[in-house]
């Protein structure tokens, strides 16, 4: 076993690096073919950990492999830990992961540097699967940046276009911002409890529950302010309010990377972080409180921003922040197997909504903008059904009393189930339920709209030309409106539509995926509800998960009163119905809503002006500063007083003794000489 | 008997004087140019091959000094040589940068090249020396004697502001050496010895102590350097040659903060603790300051000469923490930034060498003309930035955790040199990588060639290693680190 898991964690990043340095070498199939090959092989690998783990009894071990840093306490290792939560994470990862390798043989054909998109690919699943083993704290951090990289890269991928890199900047320095945050929680628990591994702190933390903690100047819970800065890693990585605004820039990068990356994987690591941590934050009510509010707020606010976008991407963006808000909430309340479960099943329906989106994006020749589409039901039968899959997983769609449905239904259900028990006690609780079922509504709203514009209605393409709404660019001032991915070239006559631009569905290698995907949208639920979050969750998670002793929040959730359980449903249904009457019954109502510039509107559609604050705050302040610094500290202040003020006046008699640069030379060898001389003459003194 | 240490130090002046021969042959050509450039490789190279043997020769349990050599000179005074685990790395880190020096100037450097390699081998062995030296004397005339071929370096093979820039340093570093002259003098008299390792076993009073540490503050600050006594920095930077802005990067600014380890630490603890505060005000001061600085820099050079005064930044809170953690760190910091500041730097020069400019507007889009180059570049600036993987990570979070636990402060706001240190760097690498080739002089720029291949490989692969099994140099640093640490606990109390 321990060997089956070493070569599963290790077989993309040999792919990526015989893709990355030889691909030019051995050619774009090679390249293809060995990365995607050793992501089938991590993600057959993974189910068989998984499965072992679930049905087969295995315990929880850790390989270790070599030491990492080795400074007194600070004992790191790079290792390999398998427990319930790292074997979910497994499969979460190289199952997307190698689906979307296989998509990307479609989607990619025409970019003309595949094996660098797939080497990339490839060093980010090897990234995350370091992430998701990681026994301590540094091979977190290691995975946590190194997924942060794979982002970058990924994100800025097409480095030609000005939109792409400054997106890719972006996302790393917003995620550096969490990371600040990260970095210094770590510090805290390191000197807290004299280790980094975990396995070494859980047991230590119910002896330092009321423990206070001396930083920067006051005095904090110890619990509470390491948490909240481990959180704020999170915060940033997940793109939890505040830190959020990378995300849908992200959206710059190739589809298949924003299914993978930005959707299923990297931006659950904040989920799974706080997961794992729950032994830590289980003892920090404030801290769980803090993650509980941004959670339900950001829920909340990409929700109202995902009403408003016409990029089909964006959207998907704002759903995918907003789902996370759901997963981040619920690990605030204690229900952290509920957050696993929705980072679980959303997995598979965000990816497939992504992937599907790739997919009309690359049926209609690139177009993002769903105002130009419409009535695609016909031409693209399979990723309409996959995307209607996809929408229902993710609205909750279920039957209640029958408890069926699909894969969103029991885990978002869950969640605001547990919100709800929690409130009880707790108003914050409360706070998040109200959120929670709001958003459900909006969420609905969104996703139908989505489906609705994309393949109902009236087709809106193949004549562009007329029908550009104008209307809409008054409130586009800061964003870009849509966001074409570029092509080597422009003619897509390979597809076999020569010049007419229709569009068209897309390949098997692209639609297989769909097609697997949409399985796990409708089954990922009911087949793992009992394990996750049902009667087998104490078998399943085996201690992997901690709840306080007085924790009894899942529990409490599955006895709720009856309505509780029927709200998300009926919020969910009317936002389906409201979808339906402004998108299909009185299709052209959101245009002319939209047309109408509300204050609401324009505030949502600017995504709440987060971009222009930070511009006119944090970028501004820092060009100020360093303008300052540089030109009145350095040059005007340090140097004026110092060297150029002395250099003023001996410049004219370094001008006399000739030339200068041997003239100075003499000056230095001068006082070089006259040093020794004067060593030498005292050490004759002192030896006498 | 000459010892290995001694070898090792004096092995360039040979290949000294192999040039000087070569030249009194053939004569002042072009012939003798290349055969100069091939004495000094192997030269070089032989010297790496030792420094090699030193470490893998080297005991890492022993916290004391190995390898001791002591001679009695003359007038009382002794040639003393040794080094131990905080010093032998430098010795490595030397050795291991001067031939990647030699073949990054094979052909850059086109006028006086003898004498160009001569100034290297000369500086090779007063930079060995400095980190060997157990003499206050003879560490004194090693550490200020270093300066001249760098000096020279600069204003003979310099741009075209090199002499401003070579004064600007001289004006610097000749204010420091002179109160470190005058405290090295005023130890002597108390102490009546010039051996280091008695000194850092001898008790100055405090009060002394405190004037001791200002004076040896004052030169290693400069070299460092620390904020606000970094504006030389950047000026002899931008007018060195692409090798001496990497000997200046990676070792010349390391011989400040082994200063601090060596001297200031261990021979005035009192005053070092007493001035905590104050280095790492300045520390952060420098990480925050100079980082947003570099973010403003429109020279790729200055650029990357202001992220290092960042970086040293973060060596002298590490240094001053007072715990292993923080000590390990700076050092390997120091380790670290030699490598990856220069290959920074010879990245710099990969272009400069092809366009003769570094200004950063004239660049925009390499990376469709030359994708070996981006990767190379993009694994360096990763580096810089701190990323987990390679070296420059390791340095960064041990001297964070080591300063976090004398002052939360601190290690918050050096905490913030992290996403500062990601602006400066992406943005730079953005603006001359990344777009459309829009600039028609860079249409026709080439890729790597074998030659600068050759050069990063090395660099490559250490940054790599070192980021990946770190474990190996706290192994060799470990003892000595401990031994400090405990000395200096004892001294203060704590």
């Amino acid at each position: 076993m321990q060997t089956l898991v070493t070569i599963l964690v290790f077989a993309p990043i040999i792919a990526a690096a015989i893709a990355g340095l030889f691909g030019r070498r051995i050619g774009n199939v090679a390249s293809q073919s060995v990365t995607t090959g050793a992501l089938i092989l991590a993600c057959a690998l993974s189910w068989y950990t998984f499965s072992q783990w679930t049905w087969g009894h295995m315990e929880a071990f850790t390989v270790q492999l070599l030491p990492f840093i080795h400074v007194g306490d600070f004992q790191a290792n790079w290792s390999i830990r398998i427990d319930a939560l790292s074997a979910t994470m497994l499969i979460v990862v190289t199952t997307v992961s190698a689906l979307v390798h296989i998509y990307s043989w479609g989607y990619m054909a025409e970019d003309d540097s595949k094996p660098r998109f797939f080497a990339y690919l490839s060093l980010f699943t090897f990234a995350m699967l370091s992430l998701v083993t990681a026994a301590d704290f540094m091979q977190l951090f290691f995975g946590w940046e190194g997924v942060g990289l794979a982002s970058y890269l990924l994100i800025g991928f097409w480095y030609k276009k000005p939109s792409a890199s400054s997106a890719a900047i972006k996302a790393f320095v917003v995620n550096r911002v969490g990371d600040f945050g990260f970095a210094l929680g770590i510090m805290t628990t390191f000197w807290a409890f004299g280790t980094i591994q975990f396995a070494e702190i859980f047991p230590q933390i119910a002896a330092h529950a009321g423990k206070t903690w001396q930083f920067a100047g006051h005095t904090f819970p110890l619990m509470d302010i390491a948490c909240f800065l481990l959180f704020i890693g999170a915060m940033g990585k997940s793109a939890q309010f505040f830190l959020h605004t990378w995300l849908p820039d992200a959206m710059e990068g190739p589809t298949p990377v924003s299914a993978l990356i930005h959707a299923a994987t990297m931006v659950t690591a904040g989920v799974y972080m706080l997961c794992l941590l729950s032994p830590m934050f289980e003892y920090a009510p404030v801290a769980k409180n803090i993650v509980t509010v941004i959670g339900a707020v950001t829920a909340l606010f990409a929700a109202t921003v995902g009403l408003t976008q016409n990029d089909i991407k964006r959207v998907i963006a704002y759903s995918t922040c907003s789902q996370l808000g759901y997963m981040f909430f619920a690990a605030g309340v204690g229900a952290y197997q509920a957050a696993m479960f929705h980072l679980f099943t959303h997995a598979f329906f965000k990816a497939l909504l992504f992937l599907g989106a790739g997919s009309v994006i690359h049926g209609m020749h690139h177009e993002q903008d769903m105002r130009k589409y419409g009535a695609l039901a016909k031409l693209l039968p399979v990723t309409f059904i996959a995307m209607t899959i996809g929408t229902i997983a993710i609205t909750g769609l279920g039957i209640p009393p029958l408890e069926l449905g699909f894969a969103g239904f029991y885990s978002k259900d869950t969640i605001i189930e547990a919100a709800f028990a929690a409130g009880q006690h707790n108003p914050i609780g409360m706070f998040a339920w109200v959120i929670g079922v709001l958003v459900a509504g909006l969420t609905s709203f969104y996703s139908w709209r989505l489906a609705f514009f994309t393949f109902n209605g009236h087709a809106r393409w193949g004549h562009y030309d007329h029908h550009a709404h104008g209307h809409d660019d008054h409130a586009s001032h800061a964003q870009i409106e849509t966001h074409d991915e570029p092509l080597p070239d422009d003619h897509h006559d390979d597809h076999g539509h020569g010049h007419d631009h229709k569009p068209h569905e897309s390949p098997w290698v692209m639609l297989f995926p769909l097609v697997v995907l949409s399985i796990g949208a409708i089954a990922a639920g009911f087949v793992f509800v009992d394990y996750f979050v049902g009667h087998e969750q104490g078998e399943f998670w085996r201690g992997a998960i901690f709840n306080a002793p007085t924790n009894h929040v899942l529990h409490e959730a599955h006895g709720v009163a009856e309505w509780v359980k029927y709200s998300p449903l009926v919020a969910t249904i009317i936002g389906l119905i409201a979808a339906w009457y402004v998108y299909i019954l009185k299709e052209g109502l959101g245009a002319k809503l939209a047309a109408r510039q509300g204050p609401l509107y324009v505030f949502f559609y600017n995504k709440w002006f987060f971009d222009e604050l930070y511009q006119a705050t944090f970028v501004r302040l820092a060009k100020f500063l360093g303008d300052l610094f540089w030109k009145g500290g350095d040059q005007k202040l340090i140097d004026g007083l110092g060297p150029d003020g002395v250099s003023a006046v001996s410049y004219e008699v370094g001008k006399r003794t000739g030339k200068l640069q041997t003239g100075y030379l003499y000056h230095y060898a001068f006082v070089m000489l006259l040093g020794v001389a004067g060593l030498l003459t005292f050490a004759l003194y002192a030896f006498r | 008997m000459i010892g290995l240490l001694s070898l090792t130090t004096f092995a360039p002046l040979l290949g000294v004087v192999a040039i000087l021969a070569a030249r009194a042959l053939n004569g002042a050509s072009g012939k003798t140019d290349t055969l100069a450039k091939w004495i000094a490789l192997v030269t070089t190279l032989v010297t790496f091959g030792l420094s090699i043997v030193l470490v893998a020769q080297f005991d890492p349990k022993n916290p004391g000094f190995q390898f001791v050599e002591d001679i009695a000179w003359f007038a009382g005074l002794h040639y003393r040589m040794g080094v131990d685990g905080i010093s032998v790395l430098f010795v490595l880190l030397t050795a291991f940068l001067l031939p990647i020096c030699v073949v990054a100037s094979w052909k850059s450097v086109e006028k006086r090249v003898v004498e160009y390699l001569i100034a290297f081998l000369v500086l090779e062995t007063l930079v060995i020396g400095v980190f060997c030296a157990l003499d206050l004397i003879l560490f004194y005339l090693f550490f200020e004697g270093g300066l001249v071929p760098m000096f020279l370096i600069i204003g003979i093979w310099g741009g075209k502001r090199r002499v401003y820039a070579a004064y600007k340093f001289f004006l610097y570093t000749l204010l420091g050496s002179v109160l470190m002259l005058a405290a090295i003098l005023a130890m002597i008299a108390i102490a009546h010895t010039s051996s280091i390792p008695a000194l850092m076993t001898f008790k100055f009073a405090p009060w002394l102590q405190t004037w001791l540490w200002l004076a040896f503050f004052a030169s290693f600050a400069v070299k460092m350097p620390m904020w606000p006594v970094h504006t030389w920095l950047p000026d002899a930077h931008v007018e060195a040659p692409t090798a001496g802005s990497v000997i200046l990067a990676g070792i010349l600014l390391k011989m400040g903060g082994y200063g601090f380890m060596r001297f200031s630490l261990p021979m005035f603890p009192n005053a070092s603790e007493l001035f905590q505060p104050l280095v790492f005000a300045m520390s952060v001061i420098a990480i925050v300051y100079t980082s947003l600085v570099a973010f403003r820099q429109t020279d790729i050079k200055k650029l990357i000469a202001y992220s290092s005064v960042a970086h040293m930044g973060f060596v002298t809170m590490g240094i001053f923490s007072g715990n292993a953690t923080g000590e390990q760190g700076a050092l390997f910091q120091m380790l670290s930034h030699g490598v990856i500041s220069g290959a920074l730097f010879l990245c710099v020069g990969v272009v400069y060498d092809r366009m003769h400019t570094r200004e950063i507007a004239f660049y925009g889009g390499l990376t469709s003309r030359m994708p070996w180059y981006a990767a190379t570049f993009m694994l360096f600036t990763m580096g810089n930035v701190g990323l987990p993987g390679t070296s420059g990570f390791v340095g960064e979070i041990l001297t964070m955790t080591g300063a976090y636990k004398a002052s939360t402060w601190t290690a918050l706001v050096a905490a913030s040199g992290v996403i500062f240190s990601a602006v400066y760097a992406l943005t730079l690498y953005r603006r001359v990588m990344f777009g459309e080739i829009t600039n028609p002089q860079l249409a026709t720029i080439t890729d790597l060639d074998t030659r600068e291949i050759l050069i990063f490989a090395p660099l490559i692969v250490s940054t790599l290693v070192l980021g990946i099994y770190p474990n190996f140099v706290f192994n060799l640093t470990a003892s000595s680190v401990d031994a400090l640490v405990g000395a200096w606990r004892a001294a203060v109390g704590g």
